[in-house]
């Protein structure tokens, strides 16, 4: 509090001190909490989801698994060629060879067959089972991150107040992406038209079609919700859907920290562990100080 | 100008930095807490117990598991595990196309029984056209023909203590020290008397082949592939499974895989 007050007495228009840049509190605990339990959970899920994925490196599209057919549209595997064992990943139909990071991996000498290589998995050593657990613990910890997220941010006004998308952010958008071209980055208590659609995607769009399409492999809930793989294009559907989210989630992660390393991490950062935001110092004409990382 | 270019160098050695510590940070980390008994590993373990509970509260006893049409069955059902068991008894079976071979139900029953294959089929049979899905990934739909395990257990009759179904099966999974290891499983009562629960010796209107569990196998259509046994020769009911195997209720179970396969 001591700080607000400090900001608050150093942003009067005209004091000499309006070059400050006052710190505001941002993010709630709430939304803290729930950043950090998604953090942990989404680690974990992606290396034993990758692990998963290894016991039948192959996506197929429709109800079932093309065997006396070909409905398979990505494939990690190896194969003997004069050259000797190398990895392949194949995707609609075009082979690309992948040798020491996807379908043979491994320390020199002691390469082994396998989807994902070793680094990018838990356990490090094929074990289908032990993923399976990892995977469906953190599952529950998602999930219901993701409620008491979603129910706090309705009742604090995370959502209305900064995800809610506005006009005004669609007039924005050209500029925003320039500048975010630039690495000129604004800071404000608002979230820019590229961070509402990059949270609000994640939020909205890609972590509940991971929890429905994850369901939608689970032969039990299959019994429960017999309309849901019919809607997704079948279980086999539902499992490359599946693992094309995971893409995006792991490309928005990248994205993500890209952006808060520009942006200045030790001020990201201290936002997202204590909720304290430095922010940029309030315009007072035309001329804003241009601000790069 | 020059202060954009300073900013998008420390940006790019910044990024890198960033990209090769995730890179470099390896996954061997966990390995040594994962194996079974392990205090995480147990921890981690009860979200079976979540999820179990969880899905029978859901779908409860009767929800059906999907079934399809004959257009859907496109190709032959992909056999898995064990697919010409080696066992000298099984063999002899086999020799005289399981004339010989007999379905004990045993156990906590008040009248244990002992059918042929050909009582079992001529008793009254379901027919279904499913999909299985395998723990690894892979799926398949296939039609199966089979005894409903529920009239098994209802002649029999099951004792009030039971709470359990295991199988016990003639193909050897796994040779350990202590000698060969037969597959076996459990489901609750719960799955052995869901009415998609049967007994099949029928796969795509034939006899059931060797490859796909000869002369018959179990079909729980709520649950993954592993929980369905195949090349059965009795059924127990037991009221717990802490002696059998490792005690955690089934072959697989026993190696890593989690008792209730019903995600």
């Amino acid at each position: 509090m001591e700080s607000v007050a400090r900001s608050q007495s150093a942003t009067g228009p005209g004091s000499p001190a309006s070059t400050a840049r006052p710190l505001i509190y941002r993010q709630s605990r709430w939304t803290r909490l729930t950043h950090w339990l998604w953090a942990i959970s989404l680690f974990f899920m992606l290396l034993s989801g990758l692990q998963i994925f290894n016991a039948r490196p192959q996506l197929y599209i429709g109800k079932q698994s093309g065997f006396g057919y070909n409905n398979t549209i990505f494939e990690i595997g190896a194969e003997n060629t004069s050259a000797g064992t190398r990895g392949y990943t194949e995707i609609f139909g075009h082979r690309f060879d992948t040798t020491g990071a996807l379908g043979w991996s491994g320390p020199a000498g002691n390469e082994t067959a396998r989807g994902f290589p070793s680094w990018a998995t838990i356990p490090s050593y094929y074990d289908l089972g032990t993923a399976r657990v990892i995977h469906f613990f953190f599952a529950w910890i998602l999930t219901t991150t993701l409620i008491v997220w979603f129910v706090a941010s309705l009742v604090n006004g995370h959502i209305r107040r900064d995800l809610a998308p506005r006009l005004d952010d669609l007039k924005r958008l050209p500029q925003d992406i320039i500048d975010h071209a630039k690495l000129k980055f604004h800071h404000t208590r608002e979230y820019n038209t590229l961070q509402k659609m990059a949270y609000g995607g994640v939020l909205f769009v890609l972590l509940p079609l991971m929890i429905i399409t994850g369901l939608a492999m689970s032969p039990s809930m299959n019994s429960v919700l017999p309309f849901l793989n019919d809607l997704l294009g079948g279980r086999q559907t539902a499992r490359t859907i599946h693992f094309t989210v995971m893409l995006l989630l792991v490309g928005f992660f990248i994205i993500h920290i890209l952006m808060i390393l520009a942006a200045g991490p030790i001020n990201e950062l201290r936002s997202i562990i204590t909720g304290w935001y430095r922010t940029d110092p309030p315009a007072h004409d035309d001329k804003t100080p241009e601000r790069s990382a | 100008m020059a202060k954009f270019e300073i900013s998008r160098r420390r940006f790019l050695t910044a990024a890198s930095l960033g990209a090769s510590g995730i890179m470099l940070s390896g996954c061997d980390a966990f390995d040594s807490q994962l194996s079974i008994g392990s205090g995480l590993r147990s921890f981690l373990e009860n979200a079976n117990g979540l999820t179990y509970r969880a899905q029978r509260l859901l779908a409860g006893r009767d929800a059906l598991a999907p079934e399809f049409t004959e257009a859907d069955i496109r190709q032959p059902q992909r056999p898995n595990g064990v697919t010409s068991p080696d066992d000298d008894d099984y063999k002899a079976l086999l020799a005289n196309n399981f004339a010989d071979w007999r379905l004990e139900v045993s156990g906590l029953v008040e009248k244990p029984l002992s059918l042929s294959r050909e009582q079992l089929m001529n008793m009254p049979s379901r027919t279904q056209i499913t999909r299985h899905d395998c723990v690894e990934g892979w799926s398949c739909i296939a039609k199966w023909t089979g005894t409903p395990l529920s009239l098994l257990l209802d002649q029999a009759v099951v004792k009030p203590q039971a709470r359990y179904v295991m199988f016990h099966c003639l193909d050897t999974i796994d040779r350990s020290l202590s000698g060969d290891v037969k597959y076996y499983g459990t489901i609750d009562l719960i799955d052995a008397r869901h009415p998609q629960t049967i007994l099949a010796y029928g796969l795509n209107g034939k006899p059931l082949p060797v490859e796909n569990g000869a002369p018959l196998r179990v079909r729980v259509e709520r649950q993954l592939g592993y929980k369905m046994p195949k090349y059965l020769y009795k059924i127990e009911l037991v009221d717990g499974f802490a002696d059998v195997g490792g005690g955690r209720g089934g072959y697989w179970e026993d190696n890593g895989y989690d008792w209730y396969g019903g995600i």
